[in-house]
């Protein structure tokens, strides 16, 4: 049993908001393994991308970290001050965010961007050596050498989001978050981006957060996977698993509401709203929309613990 | 029987700018929808195929600049003041994005009571209020957790929802559904689409449901279109195209959706030659570059071939079977 | 009440702007009831007077009381630049929103007009207009002279932000509720530019009351109104600064100081409401 490349213990991450504190991650505890690949799956306010920002901490005021470590490579991140910590930022933690494919610098060729991100870290090659270096990158993302010389809007959504994933990997990284990174992108093209992600973490042996809310996606591309519920880890448990007998309630109805092409049944969607994260509900954040809920899930807030190879948070399963 | 509304061999293409081509955004497209028979019909295809400037050039937001768009027989662009009206009446739209669609300075009862107001709808103020009601009641929305507020303070869902609502007051016979759900959260869409479904069944309302997630177009349509690079490439029965399709254009969008009760297969398939999807449509068949069985026969545009009952493909593999006039092709759609 | 309160300490700009000119208006207002302004016609006082306590802002030398002439060409000033404020936004408004939302010919001869005026250089030609016109101006003419220009900018402006307003999502969802076009115009699009025409109006009073004071110096103004600029001409005219009688020019001065401040403040608060994002968090 190796170590965990990324432990996360315990991460509380607030907002400060006029009208109220608002508690975007609530008590989030992971770990991760070498090479492993996590999923994070959760809606529109479930926190997985703050955590997200919050472990390469990149949370900016109003936000703040207020409790909680993230350990890396044995090493707590907190310890690091601002120059470690831009050191650690891409060249152990890489981030491919939301909507990367508009952070790309219009005005600024593709290769430039990447050698960039070298430079940034202090890594000052020669030009005949960083120009190998970005057209080996670029092979490794299954993108042509010419690429490099090309700005952002003459590649398609695609190759952009491809070039961003060069970026990422650019120094090596021991760990990749991808925050829905093909959210924008059509389904065929999704597939080709996300055998390149797959192609690279194995050849630098990374281990990869994929973020998201495709359930298909998930199960296609993850080993383990986390369900994210009002800031909350709800339930963590082996892929297969999770499909095949989600234990927590909020896991199996949001199973149930995503539409598949493997049967053509009732649209069944989740009752109820989701919860402000100003005003949570007492107890289980869930039990407002759970049909399952009794007192017990309305005064105590159910803790994560194993069960049957996996982790629920949730006082009947 | 005239249909409700008939696109005929409709092309769109955009003039280019200094330097820039013209883009064809759609090619001799025809589709004709009536009204006897209510359905849900899907239009599917990746972005760039087509299917937004389809339903532009269907809601009259947009001109052809080849063929014809016709409400119940007369071009759309030679419709006197009432006849447009009546236009607006039977055919109304839903958009993609729930926050651009409300003008922040209004409370969302604008957005409702305006159809109200314009179309003449209600005698009196309270029957316009009571007819108000009555539409947030069908998608399944409270009015007093609705009216009154500012758009920022509902969800995105509810966002969507009111749309929908706002869509059937003036009772009209075919909604065009711009990818309603695709801004909505996961476990939403499912309760829009439901409601969308009623619409069709209880209240005999067609529906145009435009998109790019085939899954659910899967579970909400009866029949699909296929778009391909401003070309139809497949139609027919929604179970037929998806469990068997033919195309090979088809068949590489359903194995590329990933599946959660399936092998885990997916990725190894994805591994392909990267291709510029980009530049000028030739005359030919336009999947023709990336087809695993092209042939020399592809480098003209095959027409629609009937191979079954209600199901066309374009593609010259199926050359055997009969072919199907393009304007032949709504008709039997909506059966 | 107590949001109101809030909103002036997120906003410094707007309550320094709006406390400029609130102070000036009390200047006015109380100093009507207390001081005589037939005082400000030339020869109602011994002239040359340093201030005093019988003649706060002294005297200059046709015999005018200073403060009664502040008090009386504060407004007058201020008013030629409302005028004509408010009569260029207004004309600048409606042909930006026929422009825009119209398009096609239209959208051309408007847009070629205000490009084509906007390159010529307005002071010379109020100049121009104001040497024109025979006999002496009255102030409500010189507020026309002034419009006569203050429109080209604004067009300009505001037809920019109709362009990019008229493809947000809800002017098509007004389209398909059956609205018609000046009925977008005025319940859609032009809710939504309020800060900004306001903003733009109080740019527009701002420059006019430069341009006025600019052709008053230079002595095109109307001469008899004890106007800020008028009195700024005498000021040359009798080499005031030379002559060592600095409380002739500087009431004027502080007062044209405190007249732009408070604009500009204005202006600035209200950028900051019609543009959400230079808001800052609270």
């Amino acid at each position: 049993m190796s170590e965990p490349v990324l432990r996360v213990e315990r991460l509380r991450v607030a907002f400060d908001h006029p009208l109220g504190k608002v508690q975007a991650v609530d008590d989030v505890s992971f770990a991760l393994l070498p090479g492993e690949r996590l999923g994070l799956a959760g809606e529109s306010g479930s926190g997985k991308s703050t955590l997200a920002l919050s472990i390469m901490r990149m949370i900016k005021p109003p936000g703040r970290i207020e409790a909680g470590a993230v350990w890396l490579d044995g090493g707590r991140l907190a310890d690091l001050d601002e120059e470690g910590l831009r050191a650690v930022r891409l060249a152990s933690i890489a981030l491919v965010p939301q909507g990367s494919m508009n952070s790309l610098n219009p005005v600024l060729r593709i290769g430039q961007q990447i050698a960039d991100a070298l430079v940034d870290h202090g890594l000052r090659l020669g030009r005949r050596a960083e120009e190998r270096r970005v057209a080996a990158l670029l092979t490794e993302v299954g993108l042509a050498a010419n690429v490099a010389r090309m700005y952002p809007h003459e590649l398609s959504g695609g190759m952009k989001q491809r070039a961003c994933i060069a970026i990422a990997i650019a120094l090596r990284p021991k760990v990749i978050i991808a925050d829905e990174p093909t959210s924008a992108l059509d389904v065929v093209v999704q597939r080709q981006v996300m055998a390149t992600l797959a192609r690279v973490q194995q050849e630098l042996g990374a281990a990869v957060i994929l973020i998201g809310h495709d359930m298909g996606l998930m199960a296609q591309f993850v080993d383990r996977l986390g369900i994210m519920y009002a800031g909350r880890l709800v339930e963590v448990a082996p892929i297969a698993d999770i499909i095949a007998h989600p234990r927590h309630p909020y896991t199996r109805a949001l199973i149930a509401s995503l539409p598949s092409l493997d049967v053509r049944g009732a649209l069944a969607g989740i009752p109820g709203l989701a919860p402000s994260l100003r005003d949570l509900p007492s107890g289980c954040a869930f039990h407002p929309r759970c049909g399952f809920a009794v007192d017990r899930c309305r005064g105590e807030r159910p803790v994560l613990r194993d069960l049957a190879g996996g982790e629920v948070a949730c006082h009947l399963a | 029987m005239t249909p409700l509304i008939e696109a005929v061999a409709v092309s769109k293409r955009f003039a280019g700018g200094l330097g820039r081509e013209s883009t064809l955004a759609l090619e001799g497209l025809s589709l004709a929808i009536s009204a006897e028979r209510p359905a849900i019909i899907a239009v599917v295809g990746e972005s760039g195929s087509g299917k937004t400037t389809l339903a532009r050039l269907l809601l009259g937001l947009a001109d052809p600049t080849g063929g014809e768009v016709r409400y119940r027989g007369e071009d759309l662009r030679r419709l006197g003041r009432n006849k447009w009206r009546a236009f607006r009446r039977d055919v109304q739209a839903v958009f993609q994005d729930p926050y651009g669609v409300y003008n922040p300075f209004y409370r969302v009862d604008h957005v409702l009571a305006t159809p109200v107001r314009r179309f003449g709808l209600a005698a009196s103020r309270a029957a316009g209020r009571e007819l108000i009601a009555e539409v947030l009641r069908a998608v399944g929305l409270r009015p007093e957790e609705i009216l009154g507020r500012y758009p920022h303070q509902l969800s995105g869902g509810q966002r969507q929802r009111v749309m929908v609502a706002r869509a059937l007051l003036p009772k009209p016979k075919l909604i065009v559904a711009d990818e309603p759900v695709s801004m909505v959260d996961a476990s939403l869409r499912a309760t829009i689409l439901a409601a969308l479904r009623q619409l069709t069944d209880e209240h005999g309302i067609s529906i145009l449901y435009i998109t790019h997630d085939l899954a659910t177009a899967y579970q909400v349509s009866d029949a699909i279109l296929v778009l391909y690079r401003a070309r139809l490439v497949e139609a027919g029965a929604v179970e037929r195209v998806v469990r068997a399709p033919q195309h090979p254009y088809t068949q590489l969008l359903v194995a590329a959706v990933p599946r959660a009760h399936q092998a885990r297969d997916w990725i190894e398939e994805g591994y392909e030659a990267p291709h510029n999807g980009g530049g000028m449509i030739s005359d030919g068949c336009p999947f023709a570059d990336r087809c695993a069985h092209a042939t020399s026969l592809c480098a003209v545009a095959p027409p629609l071939y009937r191979t079954e009952v209600r199901r066309v493909v374009a593609c010259v593999l199926y050359r055997e079977y009969p072919t199907l006039a393009a304007r032949e092709l709504g008709r039997w759609l909506s059966i | 009440m107590r949001a109101v309160f809030r909103y002036f300490r997120r906003n410094p700009s707007l309550t320094l702007g709006i406390a400029l000119l609130a102070a000036l208006a009390l200047f006015v207002v109380i100093g009507g009831i207390l001081v005589d302004t037939e005082d400000a016609r030339p020869l109602s006082v011994p002239t040359l007077r340093a201030p005093s306590w019988a003649y706060p802002f002294g005297t200059d030398r046709q015999g005018r009381d200073l403060l009664a002439v502040m008090i009386a060409g504060t407004p007058l000033t201020l008013r030629i630049g409302f005028i004509a404020g408010f009569l260029g936004v207004g004309l600048g408004t409606v042909l930006a929103f026929i422009a825009a939302y119209y398009r096609g010919v239209l959208d051309t001869v408007i847009r070629g007009i205000a490009d084509i005026g906007l390159t010529v250089p307005g002071l010379l030609v109020l100049i121009i207009i104001a040497v024109s016109i025979k006999g002496t101006l009255t102030v409500n003419q010189m507020a026309i002279v002034v419009a006569s220009l203050a429109w080209l900018y604004p067009t300009r402006t505001i037809r920019a932000q109709v362009l990019s307003l008229r493809e947000r999502g809800y002017v098509e969802v007004a389209r398909l509720s059956g609205m018609s076009g000046p009925a977008i115009i005025f319940l859609e699009l032009m809710p939504n530019l309020l800060p900004y025409l306001a903003a733009t109006l109080v740019n527009a009073v701002s420059a006019a009351i430069l341009a006025s004071i600019g052709l008053e110096v230079l002595g095109l103004g109307p001469i008899d109104a004890p106007t800020l600029g008028m009195t700024l001409y005498w000021v040359n005219f009798n080499a005031a600064m030379i002559n060592g009688w600095w409380w002739w020019w500087t009431a004027p001065t502080v007062i044209i100081l405190m007249v732009f401040l408070g604009l500009f403040f204005l202006t600035v608060g209200l950028d900051e409401i019609a543009n959400p994002r230079l808001r800052r968090s609270a």
